[in-house]
C-alpha cells in the first residue's frame, strides 16, 4: 500500500468527519500558531536589532569607550553594579588621548547626553529630549542625516557656540509649522540658535530618536550633561569592519597607560562595540526563543494525546475494516503505516492551519503592538516536521494494536 | 502413493464410496488443497475445545466443494484454516503446493493475498470506498501500480456485470450486487481458490439463486470455489459436499448421490 493512497484515506477521513477532527487537530494547530508566532516576533526583533538598533544607536564599525557597559545581557548583581561605579570615570582628557592615539582613517566623536527640558516662545510646554553634547564626527559616526540648515562645524565646536542641531519631534513640538532654522530654543533655560533639522530617525525599543538636540561638547550643553566631570563614551568609529579590532585595542591600550593598571589587572573601563552589544542580544535571543517554545510545546504535547486517543477510537471503531484488510492480504506493517500515515496526516493538516493562523497572529502583532515580527523561513519547515512527527509518535501505539489484530476477530467485529 | 477419488474402487453396490480424507493427495501438483489430520484447539478459559479433531481433506484443482455442517462441528474454524486466517494446532495444510501450516503472520497475508479469495456472509465490502476501490484493494496490496490496478479490477467487475456501477459506493447497492461486488473482489488477484462463507445468507431466495448461477459460471469456467454453508439447497449446487460433524469429516461426496439423498 503506497503512501499517496494513505494520505487519500487519511484527508477523506477527515473530510468525512469536519468537527470530530477540528477538534483532534486543535492542539497541533494551536501548539504550531504559537511557535510560528513566538519564532517570528524573536526573528522580527532579531532583524530589528541586527538592522536598525546595532547601525541607529550604535552606529557601524563603531566602538563606544564606557566606565561600564550599556547592553548587559542577564541580571547584574549588586557587587557588580558597585565595582563598576567605583571605576574612575571617563573624561574629556581621556577623550583627548584616544583622539591622539587614533590609527589613520579612523574617527572619533565625544557624545555626552542627559533628559533635558526645553522651551520654545512658539508653544507651551512639551516632552524632554536628550541634550546631546557631541562634537561634529558624531553626525559622520551615527549617519546622522540633516535635512533642512546644516550640522555644527569644528570652528563651532571650538568656539563652543550655542547652536543646536534638532530632531523631528523637536520641531514638531516646539516649533509647530515654523521653520526653526535660525530660531531661538531654550534648553534648560539658556537660549541655542537651530541650525538645522535630522532627518527622521524612528524609534528603537519605544525609544524615540527624533526627540533629540545635538549641541557641541564645548557649547552650554555641557553644564546639563555634565561632561566636565564626567562622558557617557567616547565614540570611534573604523575605517572598515576589518580595522575594529586594531582600533579597540589602540583604545584599550590609551585607557589602561592612562588607567595605571598592572597587566594582571583587569580593564577598568569598557569598549562596546555592536558586536559586543549584538552578542548581549543573542543571549537574550537564546531566552526568548527557550521561553517561547514552553508555550508551543504543551500545545503539541496536549496535541498528541489527543490525537493518539482518537486514532485509538478509530482503530476501535474500524476494527471490521482492519479484519476486512487483512483478509484481503494486508500484512502487518501494512495496516501499521495505513494508521502511521493517517495519524501523521491527520497532525501535519493541524500544523498547515497552525502555520496559516501562525502567519495571521504575527501580522495581528506587527500591526497592533510596537514589537516587529516577521515569520522565519525555517519555523515553517520545523512546524511541519513536528507536525508529521507528533502524529507519528502519537500513532505509534493505535497503529500497533491495530496491526496485531487477530483477522477472525476482527471480522466478527460489529 | 498417488490417490485419487475416481481410483478408489466401487463398492459392490456400485456406488463410489465416501472418501474420507483423501490420505494420498499429493500437494501441489492436480491437489491445490491437502490437509493431514489437521486439528484446531482452542484455549476457554482454561477449558480446551478441541473445535477440529483431525481433518484430512483435498481438493482438486476446478473442483466444487460445499463444506456443510451444524453449528459447533467445526465448519467455521475448517473455513477460517483453509482460508490462511488461522493455523492449525497440528497437522499439515498444504495450499497450491506450499505448506501453509507452519506461516508466520506476513507470510499467511502474502498467501490470503495471492491464492485466496474470500466472499463473506455479511459482503464485508469498505463501505466509504466505491465497488472499483473494493475491487482494487487485494491489488493495492500486492503491489500492483494503479493504471494496472484499475484495468483489472475493471475487467473483474465485467465478469460480475456491475462495470456500469463500479462507481456506486456499497450503501447504493442491492444486496445481490453487493455480493457480486464481492465476488470481483475475491477474483481480481485470479486465487488459487475461492472460499465463499454462507454467500447467500443475507439474501433473499430469487437473488440467492442469481449469485448461486455466478458461482456456477466460475466453477464452469474452471474456478476451484469451496463454499462453506448449512443450507443444504445452496449445497447442492456444489458437486462434492463435505459434511463435518464433532470436528471431524463425517461424510464426503460426490454430487449425484447427495442429490438422491436429498431427493429421498
Amino acid at each position: 500500500m503506497s503512501v499517496v493512497e494513505a494520505v487519500r484515506l487519511a484527508l477523506a477521513q477527515i473530510r468525512v468527519q469536519k468537527l470530530k477532527s477540528f477538534f483532534t487537530l486543535l492542539g497541533v494547530t494551536i501548539g504550531v500558531m504559537f511557535l510560528i508566532a513566538v519564532v517570528s516576533i524573536v526573528q522580527g526583533m532579531s532583524n530589528y536589532v541586527e538592522n536598525n538598533f546595532a547601525a541607529k544607536f550604535l552606529g557601524v564599525n563603531t566602538g563606544t569607550l564606557r566606565q561600564f557597559p550599556d547592553f548587559q545581557a542577564g541580571n547584574v548583581t549588586e557587587a557588580q553594579w558597585r565595582a563598576w561605579q567605583r571605576r574612575p570615570k571617563i573624561t574629556i582628557q581621556d577623550a583627548d588621548a584616544v583622539r591622539d592615539a587614533l590609527p589613520a582613517g579612523a574617527r572619533w566623536a565625544v557624545d555626552d547626553m542627559r533628559w533635558i527640558n526645553v522651551t520654545s516662545k512658539y508653544t507651551n510646554g512639551g516632552p524632554q529630549v536628550l541634550g546631546h553634547a557631541s562634537t561634529p564626527q558624531i553626525f559622520t559616526i551615527k549617519d546622522l542625516k540633516v535635512v533642512e540648515g546644516r550640522a555644527f562645524s569644528e570652528e563651532e565646536e571650538t568656539l563652543g557656540l550655542p547652536v543646536a542641531v534638532i530632531g523631528q519631534e523637536v520641531q514638531q513640538f516646539y516649533f509647530p509649522n515654523i521653520d526653526p532654522i535660525g530660531r531661538e530654543l531654550k534648553v534648560g533655560g539658556l537660549p541655542f540658535r537651530v541650525i538645522g533639522v535630522l532627518d527622521k530617525q524612528g524609534t528603537v525599543f519605544g525609544l524615540p530618536l527624533d526627540r533629540v538636540v545635538y549641541a557641541p561638547l564645548s557649547s552650554p550643553m555641557q553644564r546639563y550633561t555634565g561632561a566636565r566631570i564626567a562622558l557617557a563614551g567616547v565614540t570611534v568609529q573604523a575605517a572598515n569592519s576589518s580595522q575594529m579590532d586594531e582600533l579597540t585595542e589602540t583604545v584599550r591600550e590609551v585607557m589602561r597607560k592612562r588607567h595605571k593598571l598592572h597587566p594582571s589587572q583587569e580593564d577598568d573601563f569598557v569598549v562596546e562595540t555592536s558586536a559586543s552589544a549584538l552578542g548581549a542580544w543573542e543571549s537574550i535571543k537564546k531566552f526568548l526563543v527557550f521561553a517561547g517554545l514552553v508555550l508551543p510545546a504543551i500545545g503539541l504535547v496536549v496535541g498528541a494525546i489527543v490525537i493518539m486517543n482518537i486514532m485509538l477510537v478509530a482503530v476501535a471503531e474500524r476494527t471490521r475494516e482492519i479484519g476486512i484488510r487483512k483478509s484481503l492480504g494486508a500484512r502487518r506493517r501494512d495496516i501499521m503505516a495505513q494508521f502511521l500515515v493517517e495519524a501523521a496526516t491527520l497532525s501535519t493538516v493541524g500544523a498547515l492551519v497552525g502555520i496559516g493562523l501562525g502567519f495571521g497572529l504575527s501580522a495581528l502583532i506587527k500591526n497592533l503592538t510596537p514589537l516587529p515580527s516577521s515569520v522565519a523561513a525555517w519555523s515553517i519547515a520545523v512546524a511541519i516536521g513536528l507536525g508529521a512527527g507528533v502524529g507519528i509518535l502519537a500513532g505509534i501505539y493505535p497503529a500497533s494494536r491495530a496491526s496485531r489484530l487477530d483477522p477472525i476477530v476482527a471480522l466478527r467485529a460489529e | 502413493m498417488t490417490a485419487d477419488v475416481r481410483d478408489i474402487p466401487l463398492s459392490t453396490t456400485g456406488e463410489r464410496q465416501a472418501v474420507v480424507g483423501d490420505v494420498g493427495a499429493v500437494p501441489g501438483q492436480d491437489w491445490v488443497i491437502v490437509t493431514r489430520g489437521i486439528t484446531r484447539d482452542y484455549d476457554m478459559g482454561g477449558e480446551v475445545v478441541h473445535a477440529l479433531r483431525g481433518v484430512d481433506l483435498a481438493v482438486r484443482r476446478n473442483e466444487y466443494v460445499a463444506i456443510m455442517g451444524p453449528s459447533g462441528s467445526g465448519k467455521s474454524t475448517l473455513m477460517n484454516l483453509v482460508g490462511c486466517l488461522d493455523t492449525p494446532t497440528s497437522g499439515e495444510y498444504w495450499l497450491n503446493g506450499s505448506l501453509v501450516s507452519d506461516m508466520k503472520d506476513d507470510a499467511l497475508a502474502r498467501v490470503r493475498n495471492r491464492e485466496i479469495g474470500f466472499v463473506f456472509q455479511t459482503f464485508n465490502l469498505l463501505p466509504r470506498a466505491t465497488a472499483l476501490h473494493n475491487v482494487e484493494l487485494p491489488l493495492v496490496y500486492a503491489g500492483v501500480g494503479s493504471a494496472e490496478r484499475k484495468k483489472r479490477a475493471v475487467e473483474a467487475l465485467e465478469r460480475v456485470q456491475l462495470k456500469d456501477r463500479m462507481d456506486h459506493r456499497p450503501n447504493e447497492l442491492s444486496g445481490g450486487q453487493r455480493q457480486r461486488v464481492a465476488i470481483a473482489r475475491a477474483l481480481v488477484n485470479r486465487p488459487a481458490i475461492l472460499l465463499a462463507d454462507e454467500p447467500t445468507g443475507n439474501l433473499d431466495s430469487a437473488t440467492s439463486e442469481e449469485i448461486m448461477r455466478v458461482f456456477e459460471e466460475l466453477a464452469n469456467a474452471g474456478q476451484t470455489v469451496i463454499m462453506v454453508t448449512h443450507e443444504s439447497d445452496i449445497a447442492s449446487h456444489a458437486r462434492r459436499v463435505v459434511v463435518l460433524r464433532d470436528g471431524r469429516i463425517s461424510s464426503d461426496e460426490r454430487r449425484e448421490k447427495f442429490v438422491q439423498k436429498l431427493e429421498k
